[in-house]
């Protein structure tokens, strides 16, 4: 096998593995069987999240949160420990992101700094590619004291987040402009054709029906940033940001393949720092630096001489024409030190303001069957798996109702999705156990359990029809799902504005049947605000945030 | 500057000037005039009466598709209101998220018959469709109602934005209002409700089933229930009405939950008059159609008889 055709294997992979991890966030979606019989348990077909659970930094990073590794998340090995003996392969032949970085790197230029002699110096290493150790040792500092924030720049996580709630909606509604488009100039087959294309695409790409996110411009201007600085530097969040690469740089540390170079046939053509992906110094007169090396394979295959080969156990001596490979990572004892003790600090400034606890949002609704806010902090990878899977499109990324420690973590937004009764949905795809896995027993409960509560109803009586306007309606009723229902009517005589009496049903919460679902706001006819919305109180994860000092039953 | 220049300059800016403002005088709408007239349309899917039938059959019969199939040819048969080559539309009442057993949707096994029946009159198409509460895919799903007409049949059409027509219903509530193109586009429309308890309206059978047709902002309608119920009735006359009332919901509705709210009826009632239709229906729920405001007030508005046994009753055992 020549080097050349290792090298389209590789770029095999990497289509492969983006193609994966984007079909998976494809189908982390409601395309469950349901069948009358069966009113049990909806299950999704296949593990949606499984490339999530392959990612190390978020095995590791939950590990230190939380002190367990959860379910698949086991799975990370096989990316670790080919890595301790072969260096950053994941970086160079799996990662979906970086494949984007390289794939977007690699567009040809028009500007002459990114041509000829200009893209050689720019590939070669550069200190701000230390950074991303320093960012992943702040993060790794901050999950030991207790707050998760690797996910905002974990690649896997980062990718499904911006994928299922910023990039697949604006797909969506942006196909939904064109057909109505082409449609809008009135010829018939013109508008069938456009309709049959737009068919086939949606049954692709698109759910059922349009998402709406909340902040998802925070999540796409974020995304297309990290993918537009590719542009200007080659792969600047490979090199410099990401904390995933970083750790596998450390876990390089004693890898056993490497590069070899060979002085006396090289005559420093700089071919192989034309198309060179880590910027690791793969030219001879460089210090090749393993860390930094995506073993991409591409300076030894654009080589023209064969002076640069990647083999097991490379030895060669470190001369002053062709310095030996280094497996030390380039950063430094006091910065190291400076990381670790801001990342220590990070839990103490967040829980020192008022956003964690004492004056946590009262919308801050979080998914059925979540970890109390403590332990949800300290799992929840903001992949958005949850926000993409929600049959209702309820699950959102919050800007500021969990603080900016929660920065992108799910609330349920219940004016555009109510939590459906008997859905588990998003326990089911969480990779990290934020939200566990309920079943439907625990998610409707029986007579011996009590159900899964996000959250108690209330009503602005000024706003309700029947309350403050004498105008019948009982829409939350009716859309009210618990058995006996937790909203109730008691009919009452008033007197409307011309003095005569009429009879109204004014509807009523029960808090000790109410579970918090949210479809009495999301079905209540005052448009623009509800006058019945839920706020967290009395949800079923926190001892502490409830209304009542006990339940009556169950 | 020479004059040919001068022309050619003065000439060139003149002419973006008038191309500008007659662009900006060509969109020009002070009056809002632009807004598109919503459709008007008689929607009569109405069969002409028969002297030869009752209006109003029940019958009874643990076996759903007994009971359908008796009180369906007690009306006529399904010969009377489907002819080759039509296209039917049915409208179950699809609206919740639950299972057959609870009562809140129409019975799976009636839909399916009645699609079967359709088919072997000739039908050239049979549509199911509703427009559902919760979610239509769970919804159709778990009633059982997609599976069912499918495999009778039937196409299945859930809700999509898309197929929303603005029709002006001409009533006393309701004006212009989105309607699903699937209840106006056909030659025969089938009312498949079920019986059900409703907290405002009391109950909800044939009438009330209409709801399902339109979109738009249809929860606000229960501020003038019953007023908005017999506007729809006059709007959309189905060709015959098919009330489950094999499982009948008596608290909790209209979405129910609780099997110990549901009584076992076995019965199937047919008619071709809407309003006696619920009348007689209502009274599984220990109700009588002149208590209850939408029904006689579709009686008092000409649109059908509330006195079912005055129109031509009869049960079939």
């Amino acid at each position: 096998m020549t080097i050349k055709t290792v090298r389209n294997l590789r770029r095999l992979s990497q289509v492969l593995f983006f193609g994966i991890f984007f079909w998976l966030i494809l189908k982390t979606n409601f395309e469950v069987n349901l069948s009358p019989g069966n009113s049990g348990h909806i299950m999704l077909p296949y593990p949606v999240s499984i490339a999530l659970q392959f990612d190390p930094l978020v095995a590791i990073s939950t590990l230190l949160a939380n002190g367990t590794i959860y379910k698949g998340l086991l799975w990370c090995l096989a990316v670790l420990i080919p890595t301790i003996f072969l260096g950053r392969f994941f970086c160079g032949w799996v990662c979906p992101l970086g494949s984007l970085n390289h794939w977007i790197s690699e567009i040809p230029s028009e500007r002459m700094k990114r041509k000829g002699k200009n893209k050689i110096e720019s590939n070669r290493y550069k200190k701000y590619q230390r950074i991303k150790y320093y960012i992943l040792l702040f993060f790794l500092a901050a999950a030991l004291t207790g707050t998760l924030q690797a996910g905002l720049l974990d690649p896997l996580p980062l990718l499904a987040r911006s994928l299922g709630t910023a990039v697949l909606p604006v797909m969506h509604s942006t196909s939904l402009g064109l057909l109505a488009w082409v449609k809008s100039f009135g010829i018939g087959p013109l508008g069938a054709l456009a309709q049959g294309v737009y068919d086939v695409f949606a049954a692709i790409f698109l759910p059922f029906r349009q998402m709406h996110f909340h902040t998802i411009l925070t999540i796409g201007l974020f995304f297309m940033a990290i993918l537009i600085i590719n542009r200007i530097f080659t792969r600047f969040w490979c090199r410099g940001i990401c904390p995933l690469g970083a750790l596998l740089g450390i876990f390089s540390r004693y890898a056993i393949f490497g590069l070899e170079k060979d002085a006396s046939s090289c005559d420093h053509c700089n071919l192989c720092l034309h198309s060179c992906q880590g910027a690791d110094g793969p030219d001879i007169g460089t210090r090749w630096r393993q860390s930094e090396c995506h073993v991409c394979l591409n300076c030894q295959a654009a080589c023209p001489r064969g002076s640069l080969k990647f083999k097991f156990f490379p030895e060669h001596e470190d001369t002053k024409d062709n310095p030996a490979p280094t497996q030390k990572i380039d950063v430094t004892r006091r910065k190291v030190a400076a990381s670790i003790v801001g990342g220590l600090a990070l839990t103490p400034l967040f829980r020192s303001g008022d956003a964690f606890e004492k004056n946590a949002s009262p919308y801050l609704i979080r998914p059925p069957g979540s970890a109390v806010e403590k332990d949800f902090i300290a799992r929840c990878i903001r992949c958005g798996q949850c926000m993409r899977v929600c049959p209702n499109n309820a699950l959102h990324p919050t800007l500021s109702e969990a603080g900016l420690e929660g920065l992108w973590s799910p609330i349920l937004i219940a004016r555009i999705g109510y939590c459906e009764p008997t859905c588990t949905l998003c326990g089911q795809v969480c990779p990290t156990g934020a939200i566990i896995e309920l079943t439907l027993r625990q998610k409707v409960g029986d007579e011996n359990m009590p159900p899964n509560r996000i959250g108690t109803a209330f009503f602005d009586r000024g706003r309700c029809l029947p309350w403050g306007m004498n105008i019948p309606c009982i829409v939350c009723e009716e859309w009210c799902p618990t058995t006996p229902k937790a909203i109730y009517l008691k009919r009452d005589d008033v007197t409307n504005s011309e003095g005569k009496t009429i009879t109204v049903q004014l509807p009523h919460v029960d808090p000790e049947r109410c579970t918090g679902c949210g479809a009495c706001e999301y079905a209540c006819p005052v448009e623009d605000k509800a006058a019945i919305y839920i706020t967290s109180v009395g949800e079923s994860r926190s001892p502490e945030n409830q209304l009542l000092l006990q339940r009556k039953g169950v | 500057m020479k004059r040919r220049e001068f022309i050619k300059k003065a000439g060139k800016a003149a002419a973006l000037a008038a191309v500008t403002g007659a662009t900006g005088f060509y969109f020009h709408d002070r009056d809002m005039t632009s807004y598109a007239a919503a459709i008007t349309k008689s929607r009569s899917f109405e069969i002409s009466k028969d002297i030869n039938y009752p209006v109003v059959a029940l019958a009874k019969n643990e076996e759903y598709i007994v009971a359908l199939n008796r009180a369906l040819d007690a009306v006529g048969g399904i010969g009377r209101f489907v002819k080759s080559g039509e296209k039917v539309t049915i409208k179950p009442n699809v609206a919740w998220d639950r299972t057959p057993e609870q009562g809140a949707n129409t019975n799976p096994v009636l839909v399916a018959e009645m699609v079967r029946l359709c088919l072997s009159a000739g039908a050239a198409e049979v549509i199911v469709s509703d427009i559902t509460c919760n979610d239509p895919r769970r919804t159709f799903l778990r009633s059982g109602i997609k599976e069912a007409a499918e495999k009778a049949g039937a196409k299945v059409y859930l809700e999509a934005d898309e197929d929303f027509l603005t029709f002006d219903i001409g009533g006393e509530i309701l004006g212009k209002w989105p309607v699903l193109k699937h209840f106006v586009r056909t030659d025969r429309l089938i009312n498949m409700p079920i019986v059900k308890h409703h907290s405002l309206s009391e109950c909800t059978i044939g009438m009330k089933n209409l709801y399902g047709i339109i979109g738009g902002r249809r929860s606000q309608l229960h501020q003038h229930i019953d007023q908005s119920i017999v506007d729809l009735t006059a709007f959309c006359r189905p060709t015959l009405t098919v009330v489950d009332a094999t499982r009948v919901m008596h608290r909790g509705g209209p979405q129910g939950g609780s099997l110990a709210d549901v009584t076992i009826e076995n019965s199937v009632i047919c008619s071709t008059d809407l309003v006696a239709a619920d009348s007689r229906g209502c009274e599984f729920l220990g109700l009588k159609g002149d208590i209850v405001g939408h029904i006689s007030l579709a009686h008092r508005a000409g649109l059908g008889e509330i006195d079912y046994k005055k129109a031509g009753y009869k049960e079939v055992v």
